[in-house]
């Protein structure tokens, strides 16, 4: 069977992601509410809105970390079902960087890298390390190749997590919170990273509050509060004129 | 406050020294307070007592020479060692009623045995692979032919058939799947490496008709691990690929060549020196390393399916943990010496028996400790390996196992330790351990006497403590190796 990406019919459809009429509950709270959405390819969302409002909750479904319960979620061509051969499909095509990293401690940042391209690519070694030598370079720290994650700063780990999602060339990028947990003086040499891989034009689903990055990168802005999505506009529209009274409300709450 | 701004960067200093390390040293740390000093003179002198009580009793008093208990009357009433008892004795704590003219072979596969492992131990040893496939795959083979005997060449040959018909089986499944989706060269390549399977195939079970049913039945079961093995096939290397291709090769060819000379193979043999023979500390590290060696896979499956999903499996791995740590060992060897053998057909040598006993015992404890290895890895260790799309094998056995256990380092070792010393209870369902050995020897007539009762049990507990010492140094070694590698 031709795997779906390859056939030309689906090279033309632009949909990166298709998300309708998505429903999640954990237990009897409601935390994803008729979730509509349709990202195209190459296009850069910003996902905001107040803590538990269901912003990375909603893109850890796309790769399927988080079962969804009704509607329906395409991914590339892929609809995720309980099928785990669909699940690891899209998850193949799906880069996910995380708050805390979550780096490999017992690997070197060479290791983290060429793992998954080794097992689950089954590229040889010496391809894979190629491949990661290059996107350790892309995010500026082929130097530290042999070094324990434990060994470096906040922001050299966040980038080799980038740096490790992007070795398994992947079509879609989502990044949840990836700046929240480093100090102040990293956040932007992971910022920096993002924005050069937005350039690269590369589909992106940041959760973040880096509204600097919004303004710049985002082709969209999703606002999100109590599991629904309340507001999508473009940048300049939602941070001049927000139309919702919630998204008014809370960017003067991280605006001052 | 002014403002302050700094004018000139303050430079680099070496912390201060002491004029009298010693003084300081003894000012701080030993005579720090009253009560401080009072400890240490306390604990000094109780150690010192202690050591002086041994030196005297293993040295100073005791007696060297001699072959009799006459020799060591004396020392019945002046607290003293009967060495001339453990040298008497010395041949029967070591290998039991292993005949002494062939005990060269017991000698041998402990010279093996330590060849293979200290390199292993080595923590950063090469071929470590290749080292671990001797070791756990080959050398029990090996001792099992020299320690029991009989026929020599034909275990290897029928592990060999084993092992070729698996290979191909392998290769053979793995090629049929290429040649339907891969181009055409590839193609070509796979299908000549099914031909090639297939003539592996039939070459391995024409070796295997030799032998018995329970052979065939090992294939069966082969051919089940081979479907879920053509499903996840490893990557390798070039050179790799290489090293492993030669090593399989030789060994089909070692195989063969055992084959194809069958009459000269039949023919040479050791004698036969059943397990009630076996005995002393020669069974004591025979129990010991298969149930060390065997707890540990035990253990990471049984803890494994306790964190299943899947209620069944989950509810038989407590039934079965709970129910082996429940009851006291002796319970267990008991069962496994005198009632395993009402069920089957064909019960297993007594030694045999009392392995599994020892082995499921200490696996279902190395469960619980594993367990608390995987409950400390943080979730988003499990789901950036999902989100990478590794598999449950793949993130189990790259990504959660690896640093569940280097956490467990120490209750591992702890297990071991106690599995070790736990094995003079095989005494009880007559084996002759050590121990066992060294109570069969004090009930010799010409040596009766109170002395030789200190003196076994003092040579037999410095043996214990050798043991267990170096098994605790080892581990202190790896924690500080694996810890080194980890942080700044």
């Amino acid at each position: 069977m031709l795997t779906a990406q390859n056939t030309p019919e689906l090279m033309a459809d632009p949909m990166a992601i298709r998300m309708v009429g998505v429903n999640k509950w954990f237990g009897a709270l409601h935390v994803l509410r008729d979730v509509n959405l349709e990202i195209t390819r190459g296009q850069k969302l910003v996902i905001c809105g107040p803590s538990g409002s269901g912003k990375s909750t909603m893109i850890r479904c796309i790769n399927g970390l988080e079962a969804h319960q009704e509607g329906t979620i395409v991914v590339e061509g892929t609809e995720l079902t309980e099928d785990l051969k669909k699940v690891n499909e899209i998850r193949r095509n799906v880069g996910m960087v995380f708050q805390h990293f979550n780096l490999f401690p017992h690997l070197t940042v060479l290791e983290n890298l060429t793992l998954a391209p080794v097992w689950v690519k089954k590229l040889s070694r010496r391809d894979a390390e190629e491949i990661a030598m290059h996107y350790l370079s892309k995010v500026r720290i082929p130097e530290q190749a042999n070094k324990y994650p434990g060994q470096l700063s906040g922001g050299q780990q966040q980038r080799v997590a980038i740096a490790r999602s992007l070795c398994m060339s992947p079509r879609i990028m989502l990044f949840d919170e990836p700046t929240s947990a480093l100090d102040p003086e990293m956040v932007k040499e992971v910022l920096d990273t993002m924005i050069s891989l937005a350039t690269d034009g590369m589909t992106m689903l940041c959760v973040t509050h880096e509204m600097g990055f919004a303004r710049q990168v985002a082709d969209l802005v999703v606002f999100m509060d109590h599991g629904q999505v309340v507001e999508v506009s473009g940048p300049e529209a939602f941070f001049g004129s927000p139309k919702h009274e919630r998204a008014k409300l809370f960017l003067s709450q991280i605006l001052h | 406050m002014e403002t302050y701004v700094q004018s000139h960067p303050i430079p680099v200093a070496q912390p201060p020294k002491h004029a009298s390390p010693l003084g300081r040293w003894l000012r701080h740390e030993i005579l720090a307070s009253p009560i401080q000093a009072v400890g240490t003179l306390l604990g000094l002198s109780l150690a010192l007592t202690l050591i002086w009580a041994l030196v005297d009793f293993t040295i100073v008093n005791a007696v060297w020479t001699g072959s009799n208990r006459a020799a060591c009357a004396m020392v019945d009433q002046q607290l003293g060692a009967c060495w001339p008892f453990i040298k008497d004795k010395l041949g029967q704590l070591m290998y039991g009623f292993y005949p002494a003219d062939a005990r060269w072979r017991v000698n041998l596969v402990y010279a093996v045995g330590l060849v293979l492992l200290i390199p292993l131990l080595h923590p950063r040893a090469r071929y470590k692979l290749h080292l671990s496939i001797a070791f756990f795959g080959l050398f029990p083979l090996f001792a099992y032919v020299l320690l029991y005997g009989g026929p020599v060449f034909r275990p290897w040959l029928r592990a060999g058939a084993t092992l070729v018909c698996f290979l191909a089986l392998t290769c053979l499944a793995v090629h049929l799947k290429l040649i339907n989706e891969q181009p055409f060269a590839r193609q070509v390549r796979a299908f000549g490496l099914v031909v090639a399977s297939i003539v592996a195939l039939v070459v391995g079970l024409a070796i295997a008709p030799v032998f018995e049913v329970a052979d065939r039945l090992n294939f069966a079961l082969l051919l089940l691990c081979l479907v879920a093995l053509a499903e996840n096939r490893s990557p390798r290397g070039e050179d790799r690929v290489w090293a492993e291709r030669g090593f399989c090769l030789a060994w089909a060819g070692f195989v063969l060549g055992l084959s194809c000379g069958f009459d000269i193979v039949a023919q040479p043999a050791l004698q036969i020196i059943p397990t009630s023979q076996w005995g002393g500390l020669f069974v004591t590290l025979v129990v010991a390393t298969t149930g060390i060696v065997a707890s540990v896979p035990i253990g990471i499956v049984l803890a494994l399916a306790r964190r299943s999903s899947a209620p069944i499996i989950r509810t038989l791995a407590i039934g079965f943990i709970e129910i082996v740590r429940g009851v006291p060992l002796i319970t267990i060897l008991f069962f496994s010496t005198y009632m395993l053998p009402l069920f089957l057909d064909q019960p297993p040598d007594g030694l045999v028996r009392v392995l599994i006993g020892v082995s499921l015992f200490a696996g279902a404890y190395m469960a619980e400790i594993i367990r608390g290895g995987l409950q400390a890895i943080p979730k988003g260790q499990y789901e950036a390996a999902a989100s990478l799309g590794l598999g449950y094998s793949q993130t189990m056995g790259l990504i959660v196992l690896p640093q569940a256990i280097r956490l467990v380092i120490p209750g591992v070792v702890n297990s071991f330790i106690g599995l070790f010393k736990d094995t003079t209870l095989v005494s009880v369902v007559s084996i002759f351990d050590l121990l066992g050995g060294m109570r069969a020897a004090f009930t010799d007539p010409a040596w009766s006497g109170p002395s030789i009762l200190y003196t076994g049990f003092a040579f037999t507990g410095m043996i214990y403590f050798g043991f267990c010492y170096l098994m605790s140094s080892y581990s202190r070694l790896m924690e500080e190796h694996l810890r080194v590698d980890h942080r700044t």
